[in-house]
């Protein structure tokens, strides 16, 4: 039988498409999971607009829960739900593990150049917060690229958004 | 009064088209920094597009490859100043780019005021991406400002950066950025430059109109 509990851990299986060190679920990106019968409404929203593994994600999503027998139905949210902050705790010690530095928690306001330029962003490999912004932008719309002067690495940096 | 979808199609397609002419200086931007940030600045640019086209196409019954993509010329709603297109010049580049972001970020603050629950919401979340856009080219324009060049290039785009944005919202955007507000460069004729990116941003879409697979 296809029950809500069930459905959470397909998806957690889910890896996300760009760092798959990381599920869809870690990620924050399912705010909802609906299951009447053998149907099953997931409402999804998107991380960045222009992240090219939206359909990705959602064909994987869609796929895993029809390998559950369930008859999914995928519903993407166009609203501001979701922020850097519903990435979960171990999702957060995910990415450090695997080399990308996690999102510094969303202030009241948006970040600020001079935030991204001299706050105390932590690298990922040795811990050193002696790291300097390279790029506002990186490889995908989600990340900066940084460098530390501790352990002479370059990182990358999740945005907060 | 213009319909909500009619505003949101100048958005959209303002958005398209800025994606379209950022992407053309991937792989041959000054230096890498720049070729990787206006590639990654084109991508949510249209990201923001089809979100917005999506929106609309709801509201009309089609679909956004359909509005992004099967009109014609003349149809597309875009502003001049997105049009230009400015590679190789990169004091231009940079000043419609810091003028550009000035603008949308008054028109995204206008629509997440403006009442619509799901329109404030879908602005309030470009409004984060769009964050980067403007520290991006509120650091380039710290670089640039005192340069003749990049100064030129401002007064020359000037009245069609106030194009971008609705006549009521003008004098903020000109309080914004510390011009004096002249009259618009308005949306209503197109240049020439948007023909030729038209045929090169369709000529897929219009070869393979069931759709092309990679």
């Amino acid at each position: 039988m296809v029950t809500s509990e069930r459905v959470w851990e397909a998806l957690a299986e889910v890896p996300d498409p760009e760092i798959p060190v990381i599920s869809l679920v870690d990620l924050g990106v399912i705010r909802d999971v609906d299951v009447d019968g053998r149907r099953v409404r997931v409402s999804f929203t998107p991380t960045f607009l222009g992240c090219p593994a939206l359909e990705v994600m959602r064909d994987a999503m869609s796929e895993r829960l029809h390998a559950l027998g369930a008859e999914p139905e995928i519903e993407v949210v166009l609203d501001d739900s979701w922020s850097t902050d519903r990435i979960t705790p171990e999702g957060r010690e995910k990415l450090r593990a695997a080399g990308f530095a996690p999102p510094s928690p969303r202030a009241a306001g948006a970040t600020t150049l001079v935030q991204l330029q001299t706050g105390a962003f932590r690298c990922p490999y040795c811990g050193s917060t002696e790291t300097r912004l390279e790029n506002i932008f990186g490889p995908t719309p989600c990340r900066s690229l940084r460098y530390c002067t501790g352990c002479r690495q370059p990182f990358e940096q999740f945005k907060t958004i | 009064m213009r319909h909500l979808h009619e505003r949101l199609l100048e958005i959209a397609d303002d958005e398209l088209v800025l994606g379209w002419r950022n992407s053309e200086w991937t792989g041959i931007a000054p230096f890498l920094e720049e070729d990787v940030a206006f590639s990654s600045i084109a991508q949510n640019e249209i990201g923001h597009a089809r979100a917005l086209y999506q929106l609309v196409a709801r509201e009309l019954g089609t679909t956004a490859d359909e509005l992004a993509l099967d009109r014609q010329p003349g149809e597309y709603r875009c502003a001049p100043l997105v049009e230009l297109r400015l590679v190789d010049d990169w004091a231009k580049t940079i000043a419609r780019h810091w003028l550009y972001e000035a603008a949308d970020w008054i028109r995204l603050a206008a629509l997440r005021r403006g009442g619509d629950e799901d329109l404030a919401g879908l602005a309030a979340k470009i409004d984060r991406e769009e964050a980067y856009h403007r520290m991006h080219a509120d650091m380039w324009f710290a670089r640039l400002r005192d340069e003749a060049r990049f100064q030129e290039a401002v007064d020359e785009l000037w009245p069609s950066a106030l194009g971008v944005v609705d006549p009521e919202l003008r004098a903020e955007l000109a309080a914004l950025v510390g011009r004096p507000e002249v009259p618009a460069v308005e949306r209503d004729a197109h240049t020439d430059a948007l023909r030729e990116l038209w045929d090169e941003m369709t000529m897929v879409r219009r070869s393979e109109p069931a759709g092309a697979q990679w």
